[in-house]
């Protein structure tokens, strides 16, 4: 068993009055997958994007609870949210590649840290667009848009994007429900992949593809976190009712 | 009763013929201005200076004055309005105090040019002692076009997708670097076409140049580029007609013989500008899109 790298205790979250998380401890160890699994409006969105203060740019928004990213607290008054994002990249739903050239678009983090030496600007998109296992489609046509590429496509640049700056975790948020079928089995290829290397936190509301790619599965619902284990007993063997119903489709 | 199918087609018929008008009554403006002022332009035209009481004056003092005038104004409000929209649109939270701010813009930029320019009179010419220059009157474009210019960056700001914000900002790049490293990039064709969109409003305005840039022209010495001589182009405490104040100086009290045709030479030279100002925006606002997303 590894070590624990992110741990969340009486996580609670408001918007405004609502109450939209009530109270998570959920924690996660280094590398592999975890999915979290739940109905629309269960929170697990809302949950994925507290890890790195997504939701500070949501006016509005009380956090209280704890969440310690390898021991130090992510909402300590010290923390800088600039460097937690570097340690802890995100995917978006909708693949957001910046209107710049693939090259461009996976080197951007870099760059702007201040990184000139080209051979090694080259090697990181290499080897980052090599991890996000889409060089082989792209790598004739670096210095075109990115916006040229098909949405999979479009979505693994943007994953490549975040491997660049070699975060210790990455965040998905339902990485494939705006992607086709074969786009979408594309990435969870890259994201088993990566598994080895990352700790990855994905939202979806595939079920299959939680069963496919995730070691541990987490099912969210109304708020509060119904269940976390390993994802094989989750769908097989469940604890509780309610995990079950929405295992076998009877609400959600 | 008419049948969905009838009511589509006359609705169809009715706009067509509704955006058919538009165009021609801008058709016919155009056609009559080119046509009669046209004929008036030759390089001479363009270039000699203004004769007070003779035939034969040109715009070329007029000319020079508004690009000279243009270039002053959007040096000092296109910087102010940048500033203006990014707080606006990236930083500032929705309350009162940014809702009175834009409310504030908006009354702004309906005032009437002649107010601006009767301010600009009071206010720089007079109590700050500018006199009727060309300082005065690129301050009075300045406040004739702050808001026009804020309102138009503001939106392209707002064209680009928060997808990209998030985008920026979950890889490790701080507010700024987001908005002056993904956000402005990808905005900036946006943000020059209403750039040169406004420099036609600006170059074409009368009515807050003529309490503040002055009505009198005098000749420059294109020679002289020294901004502390009198005669010099680039000095900015010159008084300076620009071309818009002159057309509307000749028309009111134009004694020169061939009043008439010089009237119409300015005007048609103001429209071929602005026209041109338009097709550059759109030339160069696709040009800069497709280079900067693709380079």
């Amino acid at each position: 068993m590894s070590k624990e790298i992110l741990t969340t205790q009486d996580l609670h979250l408001y918007y405004g009055d609502k109450e939209a998380l009530k109270g998570i401890n959920l924690n996660f160890d280094a590398k592999g997958i975890t999915a979290l699994i739940g109905p629309s409006g269960c929170g697990k969105s809302t949950y994925l994007r507290t890890l790195n203060r997504m939701n500070d740019l949501i006016p509005n928004v009380t956090i209280t609870g704890t969440i310690k990213f390898k021991g130090e607290n992510l909402y300590a008054p010290s923390a800088d949210t600039v460097q937690i994002r570097k340690e802890i990249g995100m995917v978006f739903q909708q693949p957001n590649p910046f209107p710049f050239s693939i090259y461009d678009n996976v080197i951007y983090g870099l760059r702007i840290a201040g990184e000139k030496d080209k051979e090694k600007l080259d090697a990181v998109v290499e080897k980052s667009l090599r991890q996000a296992a889409v060089w082989d489609e792209v790598k004739d046509h670096l210095h075109e848009s990115a916006l040229a590429l098909s949405g999979g496509q479009q979505q693994r640049v943007c994953i490549a994007r975040v491997l660049a700056v070699s975060p210790e975790i990455i965040l998905l948020d339902e990485p494939t429900s705006a992607l086709d079928p074969v786009s979408s089995s594309q990435i969870e290829t890259t994201l088993l992949n990566l598994r080895h290397d990352y700790t990855i936190i994905t939202v979806t509301h595939n079920l299959q593809q939680a069963s496919r790619i995730a070691d541990r599965t987490a099912f969210f619902m109304n708020g509060e976190l119904v269940e976390v284990d390993q994802t094989k007993n989750i769908f097989m063997n469940p604890a509780e009712k309610q995990t079950e119903d929405y295992i076998s489709g009877r609400f959600g | 009763m008419m049948n969905p199918k009838t009511q589509n087609k006359v609705a169809i018929g009715s706009l067509y013929g509704i955006a058919g008008l538009v165009v021609l009554i801008l058709m016919a403006l155009l056609g009559y201005i080119l046509v009669s002022g046209v004929p008036q332009l030759s390089w001479h035209f363009l270039t000699a200076p203004a004769k007070a009481f003779l035939e034969g004056g040109g715009v070329g003092v007029q000319l020079y004055n508004s690009f000279y005038l243009l270039i002053l104004a959007m040096l000092i409000s296109f910087p102010i309005a940048l500033g203006a929209a990014i707080y606006l649109y990236e930083y500032a939270k929705d309350n009162w105090v940014t809702t009175t701010i834009r409310t504030a813009i908006e009354i702004l930029s309906s005032l009437p040019s002649v107010v601006v320019g009767l301010f600009g009179f009071l206010f720089f010419v007079v109590r700050l002692n500018l006199g009727f220059s060309i300082l005065s009157g690129a301050f009075a474009l300045t406040f004739f076009n702050l808001p026009l210019l804020t309102r138009s960056i503001e939106d392209s700001l707002r064209t680009i997708d928060t997808t990209q914000r998030e985008g920026g900002l979950a890889l490790g790049l701080s507010r700024w670097e987001t908005i002056t490293r993904v956000i402005l990039p990808a905005a900036v064709p946006s943000i020059l076409t209403g750039v040169i969109l406004s420099a036609g409003r600006v170059f074409g305005e009368a009515a807050a140049l003529i309490y503040t840039a002055g009505q009198s022209a005098p000749a420059l010495d294109f020679t002289d580029w020294n901004p502390f001589n009198i005669s010099s182009p680039l000095n900015p405490m010159r008084p300076a007609e620009t071309l818009a104040v002159h057309i509307w100086k000749i028309n009111s009290e134009g004694i020169m013989p061939d009043a008439k045709a010089i009237s119409s030479g300015s005007s048609a030279v103001l429209v071929l500008a602005i026209l041109l100002f338009n097709f550059a925006a759109r030339y160069l606002g696709k040009r800069l899109y497709k280079r900067l997303t693709s380079a």
